[in-house]
This record gives C-alpha cells, sequence and structure tokens, in this order.
C-alpha cells in the first residue's frame, strides 16, 4: 500500500516538475509544420528562422520517400513543407496532393538557385510551379580503403564474395533496384517485368552477402568500421570522410541515379504563407551555405557555393560533380500506380527469401 | 439503485464501442474491400502467396522457439525465486521487472552493440582469442531479442501461481511416497497450468506480430509477419492488403484467446 | 542440498548477467567520449550536460511523461467507474463487456494500432497529442479494470447498502465505504497503466502527429539515424532514479523487519 502511494507520489512530482521545461507556446506569427528528412537540415538554422520571423517551426522527420508519402497522402498529418525526391514529387503532382507555389513569395529561390537546376528539375516537375530544389547529389558506393583490395569502379563489386557479410545495401525499394538495374546495364526506370525480375533474381542473389539492409545508419555504420562496402547517397560521403579517412566514394562506372530532393507545399498545408516564408529562408545563400556546412549535401544554390571558402569543398568532384563525365546518369521518374506495385511485389519477394 | 449503477457503465461502453469496436470493425471492412469499396477476399487470400506465407511461417516459427525458450527458463527460475527466503520476496521480484523500465528500444538496441561484428562481446571473444559470435542480423538475433525482450512475461505469471500453491500439497505427496520427480510432474505442473497459459499467450502473441525487433537486430534481412503489415500502412499504402493480413493475424491470436478461456476459466488474467 | 543452493544462485545471476547486461551497456555508452558506439572514446560526462540542452528530447520526455500520467488518470477514472456497474450487471452483459475489455490486452498491439489510425483518418482528426492521448487511454482502461475488478468481487454488498440506510447518500457512502476497500486495485491500476503508457510504441507509431514525439517514437527516429549519446545518458538518469527509488521502498518497511531478524 504504502509502496504504491511513495510511487505514486514521485511519479506525479515528476511530471509536474517537467511541465515547468515544456515549450508549448506558438510563435506570435504562427507556425510552420516541416516534413523532412532525418538529420537534412542545420538545426540552428531553424532557430534563427524562428527568432528572425516569429514563425514556430514544427519539425518532423522520414526516412523514405515511400515512408513520407502515405503520411501526407492520407491528409491526418497536415504538414506545411516537405522536402521529396524527384519521382515521388511527379507522383505527387499526378495525385493532385501539391499547390502551385506563389514565386513571389520566394525571391531568393528566383535568385539564388542555379538554371541547370531548374531546367532538371522539369524531368518531374515540368513547369517549375510546385519545387524549389534544396539539395542533390548522386548515389555511389562508400568503401574503405583498408578493407578492400580489388578495385572498386562498379557495382559488380557488390556482388563479390570475398565481400560477403561486409556490404551494406539501401532498405528502399527504387534505390534497391537502381543499384540491380543499372549493373545488368537496364534502364532504372524500367517497368519491362523480365528486366525487373531478373533485376530481382539478382537482388535474391546478392542477399546472403549482404549485412544489412539499412538507409541513414550506412553512414554510422561505415564510419565504425562495420562494412566494408555500401551504397550510399554522395552528400554522406564529405561527412563519413571526415570521420574516417579510410573511406572513399565512387560513382560506378554503369551510370547511376542523379537525384534532386525539392521543397514543395501540399495542397491542405494550413499555413501557406508561413510555407512560402521558410522555404524562401532556406535559399538565402548565407542559410543554404549553413545547411552545407552541415550536412553536406550538394547545395543547388549557386550564391551559397561562391561562399564557400574551402577550395577543395568548392570544387569537390563528390559535391559538385562534372556530370558530362559519367555515362548513363538516369533521375528517377514515376512510374505509375502498376509500376510501383511491381516493384513493391519484387521487393518483397527479396525481402521475404 | 441498480439503474444508477447501469448507468455508471455508459462512458465505458461508448468509449469501448468507439475506440475498441468500430476501430477493429474498420480493419475487417478494410481487409474484406478492395481499393475501390468493393467487398472481395483476395486480400485475406493474399496470405498464401509466396511471400507473405514464408513470412507468416517464420514469424510463427520464431516465437514458437522463442517462448519455448522463455518457458524453458522462466520455469526453474520461477521456482527458485518461491522458495526463497519471504522477506526477500518483493526484492528480488523488483528486479527483474527493473529492466522493463528502460525503455525496450533502447534495450534492443543495446544488443545490437553487444552483438555487432565489431561488438563488445566480439572483442571480448576476441582478446581472450576465441572465435567471434555471427549473429547479428540472423534469425538467432531475432529469437534472442525476442527471449530477452518477454521473458518478464514468462515469469511473472508463472512466479503468481507457484507461490500460491500450498505447501502442504507438496507435502503430502511426499507423505504419499512421491519423489520429487514424481511431486513435480503429478502435482506442482498441473497445478501452475493457468500461469503457464498466461506466460505463454503473453510471449507467443507478441513475439508474433513484432517489427522491432526483427528491424533491429535483424537489418531488415528477415521479414516477419508484423514487418509485412507495418510496411502495408506506412510505406506502400496498400491498407486493404494491410488490413487483410490483419485479419489472418487475428485468427491466430482468437485461437490462443479460446485457449486461454478453457484453460483459465477465472477470466481474471493470473498475469495480474 | 548446499549443492543445490549454489546451482540456483548461479542460474539466477546468469539469468541476472543477461538481463541486465544491455542495460549496463547503454550505462557504459552513456559515459563514452566517442558518438559512435563502436569505439572508446574516453570517460566524459559531457552527454549529461548537453542533454540538458536538447530541448527535443527533454520534450519528448515531457510528452511521455504528460501522456503517462493524463492516460492513466483517465482511464482510472473511467476504469473504476465501469468497475462499480460491471458488478451490478447480469451475468450475460458483464460477460459481454469483460469480454470486449480482453481485446486491448490479448489483440496485438499492431492490429491496435492500425485500427485507431484507421479510425483517426476516417473521422478527419488530426494526428498529434490527442490521438497519442485517446489511444493510451484506450489501451489503458482494460489494466484498471482487470486489476480493480478482483477487489470489487470481494466487497460485501451490505455494507454498502447500510451506509445508505443510515443516512448516507449514494456518493458519500460510495466514497466512505466502497472506495477504501477498493482503493489498492485502483492504485494498483493506475500504476500500470502509467508503466504501460510509458514504455508504448508500437500505437503510438501508428497514432502520432508532426512534432509531438514520446521517448519510444523518438528513439525509435534516431536508431534509424544515429542515435544521439544523450538518449544513453536520458536513460540511465530514469534508470537509476526508478532503482534509488524501488530501492528506497523496499528498504523502509520490510527492510527494518530484516534487519532486527538479524
Amino acid at each position: 500500500m504504502k509502496k504504491l502511494w511513495l510511487s505514486l507520489l514521485v511519479a506525479s512530482m515528476g511530471a509536474l516538475a517537467l511541465t515547468g521545461c515544456g515549450s508549448d507556446a506558438a510563435g506570435k506569427n504562427g507556425e510552420v509544420v516541416v516534413y523532412n528528412w532525418g538529420e537534412y537540415i542545420d538545426p540552428d538554422v531553424i532557430t534563427e528562422f524562428e527568432e528572425e520571423t516569429g514563425i514556430k517551426v514544427i519539425y518532423d522527420e522520414f526516412e523514405t520517400n515511400e515512408i513520407m508519402y502515405p503520411k501526407v497522402e492520407a491528409g491526418a498529418s497536415a504538414y506545411d513543407v516537405v522536402c521529396p525526391s524527384d519521382y515521388m514529387i511527379q507522383k505527387m503532382i499526378d495525385n493532385d496532393l501539391l499547390a502551385k507555389l506563389d514565386f513571389e513569395k520566394l525571391p531568393n529561390a528566383k535568385a539564388n538557385i542555379g538554371t541547370q537546376y531548374w531546367e532538371q528539375s522539369k524531368g518531374f516537375d515540368e513547369t517549375n510551379e510546385y519545387s524549389v530544389p534544396y539539395c542533390w547529389g548522386t548515389v555511389g558506393i562508400l568503401y574503405n580503403k583498408t578493407m578492400v583490395t580489388d578495385p572498386v569502379d562498379s557495382w559488380d563489386i557488390l556482388w563479390n564474395e570475398k565481400y560477403a557479410d561486409n556490404i551494406l545495401m539501401q532498405d528502399s525499394v527504387r534505390d534497391a533496384f537502381m543499384v540491380a538495374l543499372k549493373r545488368n546495364g537496364a534502364s532504372m526506370n524500367s517497368t519491362d517485368p523480365a528486366e525487373l525480375a531478373a533485376a530481382r533474381d539478382e537482388l535474391i542473389a546478392q542477399k546472403p552477402l549482404v549485412q544489412a539492409y539499412v538507409i541513414d545508419q550506412v553512414r554510422d555504420k561505415m564510419i565504425g568500421n562495420e562494412a566494408a562496402l555500401g551504397v550510399i547517397y554522395s552528400g554522406e560521403a564529405i561527412y563519413t570522410q571526415r570521420e574516417n579517412p579510410d573511406l572513399e566514394y565512387v560513382i560506378p562506372k554503369e551510370g547511376t541515379n542523379v537525384w534532386i530532393d525539392s521543397w514543395v507545399i501540399p495542397k491542405n498545408a494550413p499555413n501557406m504563407d508561413n510555407a512560402h516564408a521558410f522555404i524562401d529562408y532556406m535559399c538565402r545563400p548565407e542559410v543554404a551555405l549553413k545547411n552545407f556546412d552541415y550536412i553536406t549535401y550538394s547545395t543547388p544554390n549557386d550564391a551559397a557555393r561562391e561562399l564557400i571558402e574551402d577550395e577543395d569543398i568548392k570544387n569537390s568532384p563528390i559535391a559538385f560533380p562534372d556530370l558530362s563525365q559519367y555515362n548513363n546518369l538516369e533521375t528517377f521518374s514515376y512510374l505509375g500506380d502498376e509500376g510501383d506495385e511491381l516493384y513493391n511485389e519484387m521487393w518483397k519477394d527479396v525481402k521475404s527469401e | 439503485m441498480s439503474n444508477g449503477k447501469k448507468l455508471l457503465a455508459c462512458p465505458y461502453v461508448i468509449w469501448s464501442a468507439v475506440f475498441i469496436i468500430i476501430p477493429l470493425c474498420m480493419v475487417f471492412y478494410y481487409g474484406l474491400t478492395d481499393k475501390s469499396g468493393a467487398f472481395t477476399m483476395a486480400n485475406i487470400a493474399a496470405i498464401a502467396t509466396a511471400e507473405h506465407a514464408k513470412a507468416l511461417w517464420l514469424s510463427i516459427l520464431l516465437s514458437l522457439i522463442s517462448t519455448v525458450i522463455c518457458f524453458l527458463l522462466a520455469y526453474p527460475l520461477a521456482m527458485i525465486l518461491c522458495n526463497l527466503n519471504v522477506n526477500q520476496h518483493s526484492f528480488i521480484v523488483l528486479v527483474f521487472i527493473l529492466p522493463m523500465w528502460m525503455n525496450f528500444l533502447l534495450r534492443t538496441l543495446a544488443w545490437q552493440t553487444l552483438l555487432e561484428k565489431t561488438g563488445v562481446i566480439n572483442n571480448i571473444l576476441g582478446f581472450l582469442h576465441l572465435p567471434t559470435l555471427n549473429i547479428i542480423n540472423t534469425p538467432y538475433a531475432i529469437i534472442l531479442g525476442m527471449v530477452y525482450n518477454f521473458l518478464p512475461f514468462m515469469v511473472l505469471p508463472l512466479y503468481n501461481v507457484l507461490v500460491k500453491i500450498d505447501k502442504n500439497v507438496i507435502n503430502a505427496a511426499r507423505d504419499l511416497g512421491a519423489n520429487s520427480i514424481q511431486t513435480f510432474f503429478k502435482v506442482i505442473l498441473p497445478l501452475s497450468v493457468p500461469g503457464i497459459i498466461s506466460g505463454i499467450t503473453m510471449v507467443f502473441v507478441p513475439a508474433l506480430t513484432t517489427f522491432v525487433i526483427s528491424t533491429l537486430l535483424g537489418g531488415s534481412k528477415i521479414l516477419l509477419i508484423g514487418n509485412v503489415i507495418e510496411q502495408e500502412f506506412t510505406q506502400t499504402g496498400n491498407w486493404n492488403l494491410g488490413s487483410g493480413l490483419s485479419i489472418v493475424l487475428m485468427l491466430f491470436i482468437i485461437i490462443n484467446m479460446v485457449a486461454t478461456a478453457i484453460f483459465d476459466k477465472e477470466g481474471t488474467g493470473t498475469a495480474l | 542440498m548446499k549443492a543445490k543452493t549454489t546451482l540456483q544462485k548461479l542460474y539466477i545471476s546468469l539469468i541476472f548477467l543477461f538481463l541486465y547486461a544491455p542495460i549496463a551497456t547503454l550505462m557504459v555508452l552513456s559515459f563514452n567520449a566517442s558518438r559512435t558506439r563502436a569505439k572508446w572514446g574516453g570517460f566524459t560526462i559531457k552527454w549529461y550536460i548537453s542533454l540538458f540542452d536538447n530541448s527535443a528530447i527533454l520534450q519528448a520526455l515531457y510528452n511521455t511523461m504528460l501522456i503517462a500520467l493524463l492516460s492513466a488518470f483517465f482511464a482510472t477514472v473511467i476504469g473504476t467507474i465501469a468497475c462499480i456497474s460491471i458488478s451490478a450487471m447480469k451475468r450475460r452483459n458483464r460477460a459481454i463487456l469483460m469480454g470486449i475489455t480482453n481485446i486491448p490486452m490479448l489483440n496485438a498491439e499492431i492490429v491496435t494500432g492500425i485500427s485507431l489510425m484507421l479510425l483517426f483518418i476516417t473521422l478527419g482528426v488530426k494526428f498529434g497529442f490527442i490521438t497519442i492521448l485517446l489511444s493510451h487511454i484506450t489501451f489503458n482502461i482494460p489494466f484498471v479494470i482487470l486489476s480493480v475488478m478482483p477487489r470489487m468481487k470481494q466487497l460485501n454488498p451490505s455494507v454498502y447498502e447500510a451506509a445508505l440506510d443510515l443516512g448516507a447518500s449514494h456518493i458519500y457512502a460510495f466514497f466512505k465505504v466502497v472506495f477504501p476497500d477498493i482503493l489498492p486495485g485502483v492504485l494498483s491500476g493506475f500504476l500500470m497503466a502509467f508503466t504501460m503508457s510509458l514504455d508504448d510504441f508500437i500505437i503510438t507509431h501508428f497514432t502520432k502527429g508532426p512534432g509531438v514525439d514520446t521517448l519510444s517514437t523518438k528513439i525509435y527516429t534516431e536508431v534509424k539515424k544515429g542515435i544521439k549519446p544523450e538518449m544513453y545518458s536520458l536513460s540511465t538518469i530514469i534508470f537509476v532514479t526508478v532503482l534509488i527509488l524501488l530501492f528506497l521502498v523496499n528498504m523502509s518497511p520490510e527492510g527494518k523487519k530484516k534487519k532486527e531478524h538479524k
């Protein structure tokens, strides 16, 4: 009896004490609900935005485009700003989930984002009306020089039995299939059942060699020498190299994925004005630079790139590769519901094997 | 007076209708219709496709193995705990519940740290020049995670039942000439059946339906039925298929419920 | 006999090791100067200091405690009131209601989670603090009912009726006569509900909204993108607090008795 009372008392006291720390007050200019990738912004940028504008940022993170989509589609979580990738933006436009942006309210976006990125965006956002590029990059192989003795220039190495249990693959359907499709010389936007089945069989054959299917964990596992090879987004390469100098990033010769993640505003966004204010703030050169320094993902913000002081980074072939040097680069496109279903089906075959 | 008392049930009756019954009906509605809303059995039949059947089979297998291991570990433990000095009772029991106060995700994550290739256990083994242990990202790691997380759920009901067994019954059996093995199988084990049943339920159901343990310790290489359902809702966005598979999952739980009802007529749950 | 007790002690110690090894690991990691789990970078307490600057983790802790407290409170009120009524019900009605009560306890958490998610989406409720709270109350009520019901059964109804005969009102009679008797059940129901809410991940995972995290969902996101050492220090603090608390509680009445024996 006494025990119960005492524990109860302490529990409620603890909760009461905590009530003091909760900072629930909404900003004086309302709020903006941002849905972004994990570790994809400098937290200081958010604080500074809040201080300058008086808009409170409610920040939520997703791991893959596929996790983000159903949440926005269901509409039960009202997001104001989301940062999906190319093909997912196309899917959202097709399914009428996005609001057209008001570029009057986005002067920094117009002024600072390089023209080539607007051109590239037309692949998924034909009229450049729905999205503002935030980051871009490639997908490649990150490997540990002390553990890999063979030359790494092809996706083939991920099927090399020498590295069994030392390979990290991406746990996301399109990225995983991209690797197998490219290796087979097919397009990564293929919907040909025969090509996909071949890719699926390759992935199944590869599975015993794979240590784990992960997404953001590739970073920590590679830094911690847990694995020798990992499929990774180019933006992580600079960060991981800083932490572990034995790591090297390579774009395989069979070609890869060139992707853009862009800011968009869902149709049901409750705070349209604040959403525009947030996107525009992110396009300021000094803010984009700050984000670049923190997350090390390539920025499409030309003005920000000019501000980079370290010449090595400014001209780094990883952060700002000369894309004309590589063959078979592609960007994902939305393949329709049927295409999605086909991929999901085959991916499940791989995972359940 | 009894009218007034009946009215008191209103809040709960309404609550359970809105938050228990209706949501379950919705799972059945989604599970039995397709995207256009037409009736179909396809979502339930989907369990028979190779990838779903494999996931379900693996889930059943792993959770059965974990339940058996939990039982084998917990029964002697509960018996030892029962025989301890009465003064230490609550303390010893608390010691076995205490780990549950550390968030279970973190505890599972800690196993990742222990089991990893360059993890703590392998460092120790390497230091002692012993062969390394490579079970991370295999079904063995998942079984370990299940046993670790759900062991207290097996220990507590068993302990609660065993501690209530009248010592005189055991002494009587001894007096009548039974040896300790006979006493155990003829007296103690049958009397502890309610605890065994509720222990099995409390381990088997969460183990069967988990998606967290397989994600954290299986490196996403092992797909359990819980993972399939979770992904249908959070990634593929096919609620109909996810609901259909949930219905199949519930069938197993209902079988479990029926078994519990038969053995545990008290209905109050010895677990508490 | 001696060998047998040694064996028993050995067995308990082994299980003890199995249960506490991961916890010890987490505690050690909370003092690790290196950010990654893989290497030991020397002893530090910096994560304990930076924990108090980490508003995201503190906010999650606050949400967790608040949701646990509120959901346990509401579940206790609704559940206790329901018990009074259930005990006065006809056998059949009681069986039905108790059957429904058992559903969230015996059903898979993932199914409860998705069923509530479907409900909220269909009703057009925005995911957030409220949806988590409602879900937690829902899965907490059965724990309260199942711990209050046995107490209710032991009550002697004539005492309550005697109080009424002596002129007490229903409410007065309830609080003076019935409530003290069922209080232990109510309290243990509350504590159980509180603990269940604290530890829940799966149901929160399906019903949470943007920006509202409990410790569990926060840890899950962090696990996926690389966990921050502050999380280890927070768990160590929570664990040690509970440990000390239980020690104090346990040592006070029984502990004294034990000392007297010696």
